[in-house]
């Protein structure tokens, strides 16, 4: 696109070209290349392709998309082929010739390359039928895959920039913010806040410039569903903060990214270069007279940036330190104007509410939260990956039948939910559907959308430990309760899964816990103790076995356990002993070892490389 | 340097609210943050040095001392901590004779620990000067040492 599109009839035509030009029946191989499925060298295998295609001219006959993630990371290298949707899954490198000579020419499937629903054993072909993706309600994110990132053309022709172009020239800014308000939609950057009545007090705030600004700093470790999006469908985001900008009044947006996402910065930067090419960006959007830009910052991988005030003071170049909200960044934001603060997810939203209707959004949901979220499920759990459903799903469903359970035969723990600021959920909970107040209601919270699930190995406390030692390091330090007081709490909890505990911790945890709480300025702080205080609430057995047993159930905590082998299950095939960097794992060949605990130093090779489970951690 | 300096500050127009932006390229250009480098920063944003010194020692990502040839980075979200990275974190930190976040004397390897790097299905993951190898346990990271010349890591053969 290089001419300037000029009215929303030019634009819908223009998306009905690129429509027609498109056979639905044409053979299309699409492969997802987002951060994850990078990782695993899938940039060889799309070179891999396209030479092949080249080699045979087929380039003409076969389409091919890469395209952005998918959401089933576990999976990854992964192939869909168009128009059947035939889905391969770890992909080799070396197999796209194969993939092109058997599938694409003659028709056939690789069987190898087929998933296999653990459950039932039987091979899916089809992607929609595979249960990971069957279960999900992919309304945001499915869009994922029908769009190449780079290419705006694709994403005009599944219809995009219909939304702006219909608030733009049909609806008044005050309908726009009804319609946002009637669907109501919830910020989905952790608070839950509703975006139309932000956006209302942005509107009717005095001051000018007004500022729109895209958070997308996701700074909570387990979460990439933002990365995700900006990544693979970047022109999606920046419809949303368009029609925003729009509803506002404001001209002058930024998108606040995390520099540990390079690929998502690269896409949403040519995103932002073609939008102001075909017109859809800068002045004169679309013909109206209306006049919007965005600009990229990139943070310096703070935490505490994705909080509102410290990310306006990142983006004006300072260090990241929240203030005091006495006014609302609605009133006083960015340099002191009106700036209304979205988080990606919440943007990508718009679109489809503007496109759609209220009424059909908030047909999606549960009574207070309305639409489909998008969640990281991590940790213990067989298909990692990113999986969106409507508001209300049950734990169960998302943990279970989507997530395909835990692997190697463990038992279920916790789930964690809300990052550092969130909490640990037991299994009495798995029922429960998942909305905005129903986690909050449990001592946990929406956050972005991280879903670590844990299982029977690992230590309640030691969990407790890792993300107050996490926001140690990531509080700003600005307030004395946040600053020492999480310290002191990480220090307590560091000497509980050090054997070092004392009767009493657990209470003072709380009390310091109720402290931290009132007297934080920030969000960062004020949430902080979520994590230890309910692990104290669902797993406190685990820190009296820490604190009165000097025992940690789950075999982590270094201090409290001792490496053994079972001889019963021991074969002798000395692979612990070579692994050993102390040699305290030793014994003759094809007898069973043992473990000379003065030397161990519990590091954990032994268990790691030994195949018949024989070492013994208590 | 302070020709390198002026170029990247020419690409942002001078605009001081790129502080952070300016910083991260001048490191990428230096493989850290020389004082020279900083000082020439200051000067010509017209930002007052202190302010530079705050921004640099406030985020994560800058360093103010060079790191070393082979920089490995281990991702500690939380997805990849209950996986066990803090177990392969140990691993390194012994084989290095350095602590996280520090650098070996001869300049050759600089350990630290990351955020999340939402590559969760990998995890563990550890990333060696910007490669991804992914499902990271003890025995692949000492093997990983070894390769790229550190003696001292164990001899094992297994995988
Ligand atoms: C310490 C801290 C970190 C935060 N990190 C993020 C983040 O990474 N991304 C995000 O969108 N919101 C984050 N938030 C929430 C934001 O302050 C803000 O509420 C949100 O971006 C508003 O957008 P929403 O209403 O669309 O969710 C964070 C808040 C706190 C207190
Ligand atoms: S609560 Fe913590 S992170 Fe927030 S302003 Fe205070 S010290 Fe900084």
């Amino acid at each position: 696109m290089t001419t300037k599109i000029k009215s929303f009839d030019e634009l819908k035509s223009i998306q009905e070209r690129l429509k027609a030009g498109r056979d639905p029946k044409k053979p299309c191989i699409t492969i997802c290349v987002g951060t994850g499925c990078l990782a695993y060298g899938t940039q060889k295998l799309v070179d891999n392709f396209r030479a092949e295609l080249a080699k045979r001219n087929l380039t003409e006959k076969i389409g091919f998309r890469t395209t952005g993630c998918h959401g089933f990371c576990e999976r990854g290298p992964m192939v869909v082929i168009a128009p059947d949707k035939i889905f391969y899954q770890r992909v080799g490198l070396e197999d796209a010739a194969e993939i092109i000579d058997k599938t694409l020419l003659k028709g056939e499937i690789i069987e190898r390359l087929l998933y296999v629903d653990p459950a039932t054993g039987q091979k899916v072909t089809r992607e929609d039928d595979v249960p990971f993706y069957k279960k999900q309600t992919r309304l945001v994110f499915g869009l994922n895959s029908k769009v190449d990132p780079e290419s705006l053309d694709d994403y005009l022709a599944i219809g995009g920039y219909t939304a702006l172009g219909k608030a733009l020239t049909g609806m008044k800014p005050e309908a726009i913010i009804q319609e946002v308000i009637k669907a109501n939609l919830r910020g989905r950057g952790g608070g839950g806040f509703p975006a139309g009545w932000k956006w209302d007090s942005t509107r009717k705030a005095q001051g000018d410039p007004k500022y729109v600004i895209c958070n997308a700093d996701e700074g909570d470790p387990g979460a990439y569903m933002d990365r995700s999006l900006l990544e693979g469908n970047p022109h999606l985001v920046l419809e949303g903060m368009i029609i925003g900008a729009f509803a506002i009044g404001s001209s002058q947006g930024y998108i606040y990214a995390r520099n540990e996402y390079p690929l998502a910065i690269k896409n949403i930067t040519l995103a932002i270069e073609q939008a102001r090419q075909a017109g859809l960006l800068g002045e004169n959007i679309l013909g109206t007279g209306f006049n919007f830009d965005v600009k990229i910052n990139r943070g310096g991988g703070a935490f505490v940036c994705g909080e509102s005030s410290a990310l306006f003071a990142s983006l004006e170049g300072r260090a990241g330190e929240p203030r005091a909200k006495y006014i609302h960044a609605t009133d006083k934001g960015l340099y002191d104007k009106p700036t209304n603060l979205n988080n990606v997810e919440t943007w990508a939203n718009v679109p489809f509410i503007i496109d759609r209707g209220a009424d059909w959004y908030a047909s999606i949901g549960t009574a207070g939260s309305k639409g489909t979220k998008i969640f990281s499920l991590v940790g213990k759990i067989n298909n990692t990956g990113l999986v969106e459903v409507p508001m209300g799903t049950k734990l169960r469903e998302i943990v279970f039948d989507i997530g395909g359970g835990i692997p190697g035969g463990k038992k279920f723990k916790a789930i964690q939910t809300g990052g550092p600021s969130g909490g640990c959920i037991p299994e009495q909970y798995l029922d429960m559907g998942v909305d905005f107040d129903e986690l909050t209601k449990i001592g946990s919270m929406m956050g972005s959308g991280g879903m670590i699930v844990m299982d029977e190995d690992n230590c309640m406390v030691d969990v407790a430990r890792y993300f107050t030692n996490f926001l140690v390091s990531e509080s700003c330090g600005k307030c004395v309760p946040c600053r020492e007081g999480v310290r002191r709490m990480r220090d307590i909890l560091a000497d509980i899964t050090e054997g070092k505990g004392q009767e009493g911790d657990v209470e003072l945890l709380e009390k310091m816990a109720a402290a931290i709480i009132d007297g934080s300025l920030c969000a960062l702080g004020n949430s902080a103790p979520n994590p230890v205080l309910s692990t104290i609430r669902y797993f406190r057995d685990e820190y009296e076995a820490h604190i009165k047993h000097k025992r940690c159930p789950a075999g982590v905590c270094k201090a409290l356990i001792l490496y053994s082998i079972d001889p019963e299950k021991c074969t002798g095939c000395t692979l612990c002993s070579k692994v050993c960097p102390t040699g305290a794992a030793a014994g003759e060949r094809k007898k069973a070892h043992a473990i000379d605990k003065a030397l161990c130093t519990k590091c954990g090779a032994c268990r790691e490389s030994c195949k018949f489970d024989a070492i013994i951690v208590r | 340097m302070e020709q390198k300096v002026k170029e990247i500050i020419q690409h942002y127009h001078g605009d001081k609210s790129y502080l952070v932006p300016i910083l991260q390229d001048v490191q990428k250009e230096f493989n850290y943050l020389p004082k020279d480098a900083l000082c020439a920063v200051s000067t010509q944003l017209s930002v007052p040095i202190s302010r530079v010194y705050e921004v640099v020692t406030f985020y994560k990502a800058f360093s103010l001392k060079p790191k070393g040839r082979y920089q490995l980075s281990l991702c500690m979200g939380t997805a990849c901590h209950v996986r066990g990275a803090e177990l392969i974190a140990g691993n390194i930190e012994s084989i290095l004779g350095i602590k996280e976040g520090e650098t070996t004397e001869d300049l050759e390897f600089s350990f630290e620990t990351v955020g999340c790097l939402g590559a969760c299905a990998l995890g563990p993951v550890l990333v060696v000067n910007g490669e991804y190898h992914g499902h990271m346990n003890i025995a692949k990271s000492t093997k990983i040492l070894k390769k790229l010349g550190k003696k001292g890591a164990t001899d094992d053969d297994q995988d």
